[in-house]
């Protein structure tokens, strides 16, 4: 997982069961990911999409991107530049989704000793935090990484040239 | 002698090619169905697909089903709408069902489903499939427009939750009271993308549509698909909508082999009471009981997993020669065209209007959220599938979620209200 480190990464912490619906609400599915983007959020942390920067990750409680299927979940995040999303748990729904866009997601079981506003790394394998305690992550099969690293899999498949 | 396999084993072994399969295995499958609607198909994938240069792998395997932006209420929606059309025509799909159901509903209604078929639909009440012994699963749009080019997708083979239900629903209770139940009982995500079994004599006496009520809502479990095995209630069904014969040969292997390794739970479907799922969440469960003292403005009887014609039915029942009390609404917004003429010819439909509802569109309508919804600070009890804040209206909306009997009940009454005293 060499090129799927971070450092310095800024955490937005955010609590248990995020779903779908509030990362790219229904009213403005209709619209582009870049008008959805700017609602990414806003029912839990309405200063999100304006003040989130490139590079800052997210850690939530369990069952983060729980409900529909509308990738615009995942794309939202992407959009808005998110490093990686970080969670005890995952929707599996969401959970490929997020790898098809290029989304890094990191379960891990101790996500919630992070804090808000707190510096973190991943060196590959585990989280480390501020306080320098090591928070080991599950590991990803080869094949998401390969897609992450591609930037999703719209580009693998850009890679494969499929005719 | 291969082992013991499970339903979910043995469908995606045939759709990898392969005699048996392993729990954790990762299998890239051959897709016989990929379903998609005007939200998660053309206007998502004819980009990408041209940008590609790519072409559909099988039109015969596609359907498209409009049913979320139909009847368009705005230019935005209108757009949509027209794009999902022209593509259709570009692709010459064969298979499009324009505005006369929501797709969970009209794929099996034509036909589409059969026991040992591996599908992928573009939305997450897709598990709606598992009802057929259809392994069938929701997927995002890219992945879509992977499968749409490739005609292949992966899967980690589950391992499989089995729930057992003993026993007989009394009247009242219906299968959105097990799978709130069971959702309750496990969680949004308790299913952990592992494949869900419904099972037991519970289970058996369920005609097929409430069937898919159980397959669609293992979505709200967090399951990847919900099965049920193959039966004479499958067969009769299928043959009512046309399927072949030569696809109700063997019917029977589509069910899980005895002894097959699987974690099992049992409820007692007698025991079960009325279930509402307070705001906001469908795990929020109890027995109807907790909530006898909610007053609701309004009543919502809508969705692929609460306004098909059995729904309907049951709505009618408890509205049968009554008329809801002032200061209260329902709305209903039958699942497909095909079940709302069968509900008119059995005066269905004209009880629920003699009681003062109102009927809309055969389309998603306020459960998907994507166009007209609730008024800020409006109570409603629905049969829809999710309350999640912000779903169905502004966050200020509650909802709660209800089997048709219990939502119809609760009109009547102006608060939540327990059907069985009524029947």
């Amino acid at each position: 997982m060499a090129s799927l480190r971070f450092q310095a990464a800024k955490v937005w912490r955010l609590g248990a069961d995020i779903d779908t619906d509030v990362l790219a609400p229904g009213a403005y599915m209709k619209h582009n990911i870049e008008v959805i983007a700017q609602h990414c959020l806003e029912a839990v942390r309405p200063e999100f999409a304006a003040q989130v920067q490139p590079g800052d990750v997210l850690v939530a409680g369990p069952n983060f991107g729980i409900g529909s299927s509308r990738e615009q979940a995942a794309g939202a995040l992407v959009h808005l530049g998110v490093r990686a999303v970080i969670a005890p748990s995952f929707s599996g729904l969401f959970f490929r989704n997020a790898f098809n866009l290029g989304l890094l997601l990191l379960t891990c079981e101790q996500a919630e000793c992070l804090q808000e506003g707190e510096r973190i790394a991943f060196d590959g394998q585990s989280l480390l935090g501020e306080n320098q305690q090591a928070l080991p992550c599950a590991r990803i099969p080869d094949f998401l990484i390969d897609m992450v690293q591609a930037g999703g899999l719209m580009n693998l498949l850009k890679q494969q040239a499929v005719r | 002698m291969s082992a013991a396999q499970t339903l979910a084993q043995k469908l995606i072994a045939k759709a990898a090619g392969l005699s048996h399969v392993k729990v954790g295995e990762v299998v890239t499958c051959d897709v016989d169905l990929a379903m998609f609607h005007d939200s998660s198909g053309p206007r998502r994938l004819k980009p990408m697909l041209d940008d590609l240069g790519a072409q559909l792998w099988d039109p015969n395997k596609v359907v498209l089903v409009l049913d979320h932006y139909v009847p368009a209420q705005d230019a935005d929606a209108q757009r949509i709408v027209h794009i999902t059309r022209e593509t259709a025509r570009s692709w010459q799909l064969p298979h499009v069902i324009d505005t006369e159901g929501i797709c969970h509903v009209v794929l099996p209604e034509r036909g589409h489903l059969k026991p040992g078929m591996f599908c992928v639909g573009g939305d997450s009440h897709s598990p709606t499939g598992g009802a057929f012994a259809t392994y069938m699963f929701g997927i995002g749009a890219t992945e879509m427009l992977g499968v749409v080019v490739t005609g292949k997708i992966w899967v980690q083979v589950p391992r499989t939750l089995r729930m057992h239900w003993q026993g007989a629903l009394q009247p009242g209770v219906s299968a959105k009271d097990m799978m709130l139940h069971m959702i309750g009982t496990f969680g949004m995500n308790g299913g952990q993308y592992q494949a869900v079994e419904f099972a037991g004599p519970a289970v058996q006496a369920l005609p097929m549509q409430e069937r898919m009520t159980l397959s669609n809502m293992s979505a709200e479990m967090g399951a990847q698909v919900g099965l049920i095995a193959a039966d004479e209630v499958t067969r009769e069904y299928l043959q009512s909508v046309g399927v072949a014969a030569a696809h109700l040969d063997h019917l029977a292997q589509w069910q899980s082999d005895e002894g097959a390794d699987c974690e099992s739970y049992f409820f007692d479907a007698t025991a079960l009471s009325p279930q509402v799922a307070a705001p906001h969440s469908p795990a929020n469960t109890q027995a109807v009981g907790a909530f006898a003292n909610t007053a609701i403005d309004m009543a919502y009887i809508g969705a692929c997993t609460g306004a098909k014609l059995a729904d309907l039915r049951a709505a009618a029942q408890v509205l049968k020669g009554q008329h809801l009390p002032a200061g209260v609404q329902l709305m209903v917004a039958p699942a497909s065209a095909r079940d709302q003429a069968q509900a008119e010819a059995e005066g269905v439909m004209q009880i629920l209007r003699d009681a003062g509802a109102q009927v809309l569109p055969n389309t998603c309508g306020a459960c998907a959220g994507y166009g007209a919804t609730f008024a800020e600070n409006t109570t409603v009890i629905s049969s829809t599938a999710r309350n999640f804040k912000g779903r169905m209206g502004p966050a200020s909306v509650q909802v709660y979620l209800a089997s048709p009997w219990t939502v119809a009940a609760s009109a009547l009454r102006g608060r939540i209200s327990d059907v069985r005293e009524m029947l």
